[in-house]
């Protein structure tokens, strides 16, 4: 069977395609969008024998199942889960052979809150700019997965996968995030600084891949003034009119009115992007390198 | 003009005033063009511009502290129209902002000459300034759940189209069949940052004409 097609039987709570992003279109108010845990992702190419931009399939919480109509490799990384291939546990971390009409099912993360299903040859959705993945914020991209919906897939590489397992970091216990202060630290009361920087916050349930949004005490400001929008990067810390910090995840605007109080460093965001509602937040303070 | 670190590899340049801001970006784009300025995002945005993906943000931060702001955005080459119909469903609110009869708010509008500050909100949403600061007007008080794609809008001292339909807080004064994003297109957005736009009114057409 040549026909290089995914079905999709089980789309999960929240599925998209996500490769790398596309980034240097923030001057258009175009996120950069891509995988949140992005070296999941990378790793999860590499074992399905996939150059480390192919698009890759996002869970959230809940996995999904799909059904490749010709035969393929795959790979899941990032929360762990069960795997099975038509009802039969498979390696979870590790390339899995999959035949074509067999179905892959990826279970509820045990931990964590994204797995990243790689499969040979990449999702072959048509790009936007340069990139497959769905940006949430605004609807570039294809769409979230549905029930029956059919992807299409790349042609494998010739090149066999180097690696059959890797470790991976397991989702945090606690989320400690390394923060370098400002721009806008000066809008906010010295006692919330401190605040911000000693006390432990929690995950929101009303995260998503625009921002990891929290819960505790709230930030005061020292200015009552609206700031006038300003550019936004990836990680940055907004402060809305509630007090409760916001993470600045893939999806986030490229432009924001709000002050950014610090900046998390981009390395601890996979990390970020795997802990679930709920899990305790530190916000560390770090000298800039 | 001030130099904010922002995380490890971006810097946050404020300026004094939005002209300030568009001639800033003017001159850092200039500066990405010619190759003497690495960045992998230049944003510019109401006061300031955001210089992200830098390798050596101390070294740039202490050359930009130096540099004298630009004092005006060069002339842009080009100029895109846009037809309007000023059939909005704000125009009589606009009017009485303005202190103007309704039909004057159409000529205001198509008067003025338009500049693209910088973009947001939505991919190839424009916020646009060139209108005399006492034609500045305030949000709506309570937003629409959807403003048609092709809606032509203001708010504060700002000028904007909707690219799509989405829910949105401006004061609407006008409909345009221009379409501002077409990610197919090369390039996709009409409008960006530095782009001067003027205005054509169009006679309404249809049955509610």
């Amino acid at each position: 069977m040549t026909d290089r097609a995914l079905a999709v039987v089980r789309a999960g709570a929240l599925t998209t395609v996500q490769d790398r992003g596309r980034p240097g279109h923030a001057h258009l108010g175009v996120p950069r969008s891509g995988a949140l845990d992005a070296p999941a992702a990378a790793l999860a190419n590499r074992l399905a024998g996939n150059a480390p931009d192919a698009a890759v399939l996002e869970t959230t919480l809940t996995g999904c199942s799909v059904r490749p109509r010709s035969t393929v490799t795959v790979a899941v990384t990032g929360a762990p889960c069960p795997v099975t291939v038509d009802g039969r546990a498979v390696a979870w971390g590790a390339p899995v052979r999959v035949r074509a009409g067999s179905v892959l099912d990826v279970g509820a993360a045990v931990r964590g809150v994204r797995s990243y299903v790689a499969v040979s040859g990449g999702i072959a959705v048509e790009p936007v700019l340069g990139s497959r993945s769905t940006d949430l914020l605004s609807g570039l991209g294809p769409a979230p997965l549905t029930d029956g919906a059919v992807l299409p897939l790349g042609t494998p590489r010739e090149r066999h996968a180097r690696v059959d397992v890797a470790p991976q970091p397991a989702p945090p216990a606690e989320l400690v995030l390394r923060v370098t202060p400002g721009p806008r630290d000066d809008w906010f009361t010295p006692g919330a600084v401190r605040l911000f920087t000693s006390r432990t916050y929690h995950v929101s349930p009303a995260s998503n891949r625009i921002g990891l949004r929290t819960t505790g005490p709230a930030l005061q400001r020292a200015r009552r003034d609206e700031l006038p929008s300003e550019g936004m990067v990836l990680g940055a810390v907004q402060v809305p009119p509630d007090g409760t910090p916001v993470v600045f995840l893939a999806d986030h605007p490229t432009t924001g009115g709000y002050p950014v109080i610090a900046v998390v460093r981009p390395a601890d965001l996979p990390a970020a992007a795997q802990a679930s509602p709920g899990t305790p937040v530190r916000f560390v303070a770090v000298r800039r390198r | 003009m001030r130099v904010l670190p922002v995380g490890e590899d971006a810097l946050l340049v404020e300026v004094g005033s939005g002209d300030e801001a568009q001639a800033l970006h003017a001159e850092l784009l200039r500066r990405r063009t010619e190759g003497s300025l690495p960045a992998g995002e230049i944003v510019p945005a109401a006061r300031t511009v955001l210089l992200d993906g830098l390798s050596d943000p101390a070294r740039l931060a202490a050359e930009l502290t130096a540099l004298a702001p630009p004092s005006a955005p060069p002339g842009a080459a080009e100029t895109v129209e846009i037809p309007v119909r000023y059939d909005g469903p704000d125009l009589a609110d606009v009017a009485a902002h303005w202190g103007v009869a309704e039909r004057e708010v159409a000529r205001v509008h198509a008067d003025a000459e338009f500049r693209v500050a910088f973009c947001g909100f939505a991919p190839g949403f424009g916020y646009l300034t060139g209108l005399p600061s006492r034609y500045d007007v305030p949000r709506r008080p309570t937003p629409r759940t959807a403003v048609p794609a092709g809606s032509v809008a203001l708010a504060g001292p700002y000028t904007g189209v909707y690219p799509r339909s989405s829910p949105g807080g401006w004061q609407l004064i006008g409909t345009t069949d221009l379409v501002l994003w077409d990610h197919a297109r090369v390039p996709a957005a009409l409008l960006s940052p530095g782009t001067r736009v003027r205005f054509v009114p169009v006679a309404a057409t249809g049955p509610a004409a």
